[in-house]
């Protein structure tokens, strides 16, 4: 024993680690701490470092802080309420192919018009056009798939694993038979860009993103429901196929919107899911959805913030994310084989 | 009572329940026996609306499980499926709280804890309350499901084959619960079981299947025969008299 008899047992400095303890319990307790560390971020981001104007810098950066919060936002929420539907917690939305659709449709632009045709299209038609196909796509799998007789989760993502894979193989036949410098051009575009949002889009991006989330305002009970599985839920008077309708009509146009606004980023979302799972304390959507979005913002600021003013790049950040997922990913992967 | 009208069920071109038309559920523990692949799990499907039939009608009391709405049946027939595995780390206290769902959709009242403590009192679970699922054993966590379906606080409970994996001890545990359950509360059981003698022990009524279709309905005693389980499980199946009950043996 190393105590020293000597000395009285206090009770105080157990008692306030008791309390501090039963406070980090509260599932409260830990979102407002996220809370208060992704402010401090944002802080640091937009008041750090100031080259030349203050309000210049601050309305710039202000608009990728907001581009920031709209996709972790939809990624974070979509990944979740993904992951609930399919029971399933390594899944992420891209595996029914949105990615590859966004790539899809930008590279046949590409391919049927030229790189120059494709820098001057319009970027409010583009953006439109992608979240319909996307959105279209989706709809009409989930419709074919389980809104009939069917209804077989397991077989819609099968089919969509099947049709990304399609879609990724077209795409890279089309990317083949294109000018090196049209190719160029395309892949330029096609890495995750938060740092250069258009105002417009972002805007409409945020209104589709705020509409999906509060379709699933009155749904985050019954998503909890969820979480027991499909027999269950339906046992508990869930009506099964109408809330999966409506969430999964949620998630596709969160993940069309962000990724023809930003591009495609969804494996941050897995990362940010996960994390959210075991920091917030509880399986209840009420506290693992804005866990995930707030995660997301540390994640995508963090990011930035290493990216810009630790390493003095200007590059994008999806690599960053892909290289910290990438650790995240072996230790869950180590850990899980440690057990 | 859970009635079924000429109800059919096929998956592709095989038939599970063939043209099948009885009622049950009456007042006391239904015990549901038959061979594997009899079609019991699926008549369960129907009557909890997870399979849709290809012909006929499924009815609690009175109200077309196809039609009612799906909130108003749960809180009249709560079902227990045999695979129960959840994905997210929930406690007891969390698992039990879902029963309450379809009375309250989620924002408990004063009512709703009452019903969940005494659902926690009456499976004994109250020293294990917070604890997580995965950290119980395969006879606490059954309790704790069972616990749920409790709270749900139906008319009708179906069990599909809630024995499944539980050593002797904690089997009879749950069974002499559910005959607690029927005698004390009131509750009308059906429960799928695999060994005729405990359904012989604990049910009043045992309807047995076979190859799709319901071949004997009766009173347990009489479903303990020779010639009727011989002709269920298609195996000799001998019936003893022990201290006045009567038991089957299979053995050898």
């Amino acid at each position: 024993m190393l105590t020293d008899p000597t000395v009285a047992p206090t009770s105080t400095a157990p008692s306030a680690r008791v309390r501090l303890a039963a406070a980090w319990a509260q599932p409260w307790v830990r979102l407002a701490v996220l809370g208060a560390v992704v402010l401090a971020l944002v802080a640091v981001y937009l008041f750090g470092q100031v080259p030349g104007s203050l309000s210049f810098a601050l309305e710039y950066r202000s608009r990728t802080v907001a581009a920031m919060l709209v996709v972790s936002t939809a990624v974070g929420v979509s990944t979740v309420v993904f992951h609930t539907i399919t029971q399933n917690r390594i899944l992420t939305p891209s595996i029914m192919g949105f990615d590859a659709f966004y790539v899809l449709i930008s590279t046949v632009i590409v391919f049927v018009s030229g790189s120059a045709a494709f820098l001057a299209f319009d970027q409010l038609t583009l953006w439109i056009t992608q979240i319909v196909v996307m959105v279209a796509f989706s709809v009409l799998l989930f419709t074919w798939l389980f809104g009939g007789k069917r209804r077989s989760i397991h077989l819609m993502l099968l089919v969509g694993i099947v049709l990304g894979t399609f879609f990724r193989a077209f795409t890279e036949w089309m990317q083949r038979m294109l000018d090196p410098l049209d190719f160029q051009v395309l892949s330029d575009a096609m890495f995750a860009s938060l740092t250069r949002p258009d105002e417009t889009l972002l805007t409409l991006t945020a209104v589709l993103v705020v509409l999906a989330c509060a379709a699933l305002v009155p749904l985050r009970r019954t998503l909890d429901v969820l979480t027991l599985g499909e027999p269950a839920a339906v046992g508990l008077g869930v009506d099964h196929r109408r809330v999966v309708l409506v969430l999964f009509g949620s998630v596709s146009v969160m993940i069309a919107a962000s990724t023809a606004l930003v591009g495609p980023i969804l494996f941050f979302g897995l990362i940010v899911a996960n994390l959210a799972y075991s920091y917030a304390g509880s399986f209840r959507h009420v506290w693992t959805l804005p866990t995930a979005v707030l995660l997301g913002m540390v994640c995508l600021l963090g990011g930035q913030l290493v990216l810009e003013r630790v390493l003095g790049y200007g590059g994008t950040l999806s690599t960053v994310i892909d290289f910290a997922g990438g650790l995240f990913f072996l230790y869950l992967v180590l850990r899980k084989g440690a057990r | 009572m859970i009635a079924l009208e000429n109800v059919t069920k096929r998956y592709g071109s095989s038939t599970v329940v063939d043209d099948v038309s009885i009622a049950f559920g009456a007042e006391g523990v239904t015990a549901l026996i038959g061979p594997n692949g009899a079609g019991k799990s699926t008549l369960f499907g129907l009557v909890g609306r997870l399979l849709k039939p290809d012909a006929g009608r499924v009815s609690v009391d009175g109200q077309d499980v196809a039609t009612a709405p799906s909130a108003a049946l749960a809180t009249t027939l709560a079902v227990l499926r045999q695979d129960n595995s959840v994905a997210a780390r929930l406690t007891v206290h969390d698992l039990v709280e879902f029963g309450r769902f379809p009375h309250s959709r989620g924002r408990l009242t004063v009512a709703d804890r009452e019903h969940i403590e005494r659902a926690i009192d009456y499976l004994d679970l109250q020293d294990y309350r917070n604890r997580f699922l995965d950290e119980l054993s395969g006879g606490q966590r059954q309790r704790a499901f069972i616990a749920m379906v409790l709270a749900q606080d139906t008319k009708y409970v179906l069990l599909d084959e809630p024995l499944n994996n539980l050593d002797l001890r904690h089997m009879t545990e749950i069974m002499r619960l559910i005959r607690r359950m029927a005698d004390e509360l009131g509750k009308r059981i059906v429960i799928v079981l695999h060994d005729i003698n405990v359904a012989a022990t604990y049910a009043d009524r045992i309807v047995a299947m076979r190859d799709g279709g319901v071949v004997a309905d009766a009173p347990a005693r009489e479903i303990m025969r020779p010639e009727v389980l011989g002709a269920v499980y298609d195996t000799p199946v001998d019936v003893r008299e022990i201290d006045g009950k009567p038991v089957a043996l299979y053995y050898g």
